[in-house]
């Protein structure tokens, strides 16, 4: 560890905050039924879809560990769970971690 | 100053079917042990989480220090990575501001913009009233920050305990969450468009530069989709 740990946590929130603030400036000028809202919505959505299909394809840290076809198959399962459940969003992510641990325990 | 009533109404919003305590614990559990195995203190741990809560961010600041990048390095890895939460920012803000509330509700809540607490207040929106949004916003905001600095905590306090198994098993929880709560989210053309072609276009973009798949994927498919429900729309 070469820099301080504070001065790292620090400029990291700097950063954060920024987009942050700079979306409550901009929202001020942005009526919520204009055109410019409706972009920005879907701007929002979409980068958050390409993040999360980011984190499932090209995982970084433990997940890249798991082979992708183990990723997709506990995917597809687990959102038959949230269908059957009637989108309920707890029994979907309690099973996924059990079902890759257990596929992953024996080793398939 | 803020109306309790919504306040707790947005704070309960952590519990029953919906809730995002578990995928929101689950990452910060294995943040709190990353860094610990990364040599932070529990102190630098928490005020982490406290101060960025947004765990891209974070990974990313993680990342960086362990191979010795310098502080502007960290500055503009950070910003690119969590530049999502501007446009996050804009298209939730105008839905929360009211002439009757004060300004600074909205630059200090603006805080605790991250994906669950934005998808909870996004499917929420409708059923409050505008004035009171804003309240209730803080109120999911002080529930889902809250959850994400004790679960860090404990993260850094139940690290030698997390095998790889373990961890491997909480590392899928999040974007299992995130996949359910989009496709929830999909109740217009635009939305559903949006989030199809995100999905698709992101990874597309990673072979194209790792670092920006996700503005540049985000982008494209948004504008695209945006210009979709337009042209649909008349």
């Amino acid at each position: 560890m070469t820099i301080n740990v504070i001065l790292a946590i620090l400029v990291t929130s700097i950063a954060t905050y920024l987009s942050r603030i700079l979306g409550v400036i901009s929202a001020e000028k942005i009526k919520e039924t204009s055109k410019m809202f409706r972009w920005f919505n879907c701007l929002a959505y979409s980068t958050l879809a390409a993040l999360i299909a980011r984190m499932i394809i090209f995982p970084a840290g433990d997940l890249a560990e798991v082979n992708y076809v183990l990723r997709f198959i506990v995917i597809g399962t687990s959102l038959i769970v949230f269908f059957l459940t009637n989108k309920n969003l707890v029994y979907p992510t309690i099973f996924s971690a059990l079902f890759l641990s257990l596929l992953n325990f024996i080793n398939i | 100053m803020i109306d309790t009533k919504y306040f707790l109404k947005g704070f309960k919003s952590i519990k029953g079917v919906g809730s995002p305590a578990i995928a929101l614990g689950a990452s910060f559990v294995a943040i709190g042990a990353l860094l610990k195995n990364l040599g932070f203190s529990i102190q630098e741990s928490v005020f982490s989480t406290f101060l960025t809560y947004a765990l891209p961010g974070s990974l990313v600041m993680a990342e960086s220090m362990f191979v010795g990048a310098s502080l502007i390095n960290i500055f503009i890895a950070v910003w690119l990575v969590n530049a999502r939460l501007y446009p996050m920012t804009v298209s939730l803000m105008p839905l929360l501001m009211h002439s009757s509330q004060p300004k600074w509700k909205y630059y200090l809540s603006c805080h605790f913009i991250a994906v669950s607490s934005w998808l909870i207040m996004k499917d929420n929106c409708e059923k409050i009233d505008k004035e009171n949004r804003i309240d209730f916003w803080i109120g999911i905001g002080t529930a889902t920050w809250s959850v994400a600095i004790f679960s860090t905590l404990l993260g850094y306090m139940a690290s030698e305990y997390l095998n790889k198994d373990i961890l491997i098993g909480l590392a899928i929880i999040n974007p299992i969450y995130f996949t359910c709560m989009m496709i929830g989210a999909m109740k217009t053309l635009q939305v559903s468009c949006s989030v199809i072609l995100g999905t698709f276009l992101g990874p597309v973009f990673y072979f194209i530069s790792p670092e920006w798949c996700i503005l540049f994927g985000g982008f494209i498919a948004g504008t695209l989709a945006f210009l979709i429900g337009e042209i649909h729309d008349n």
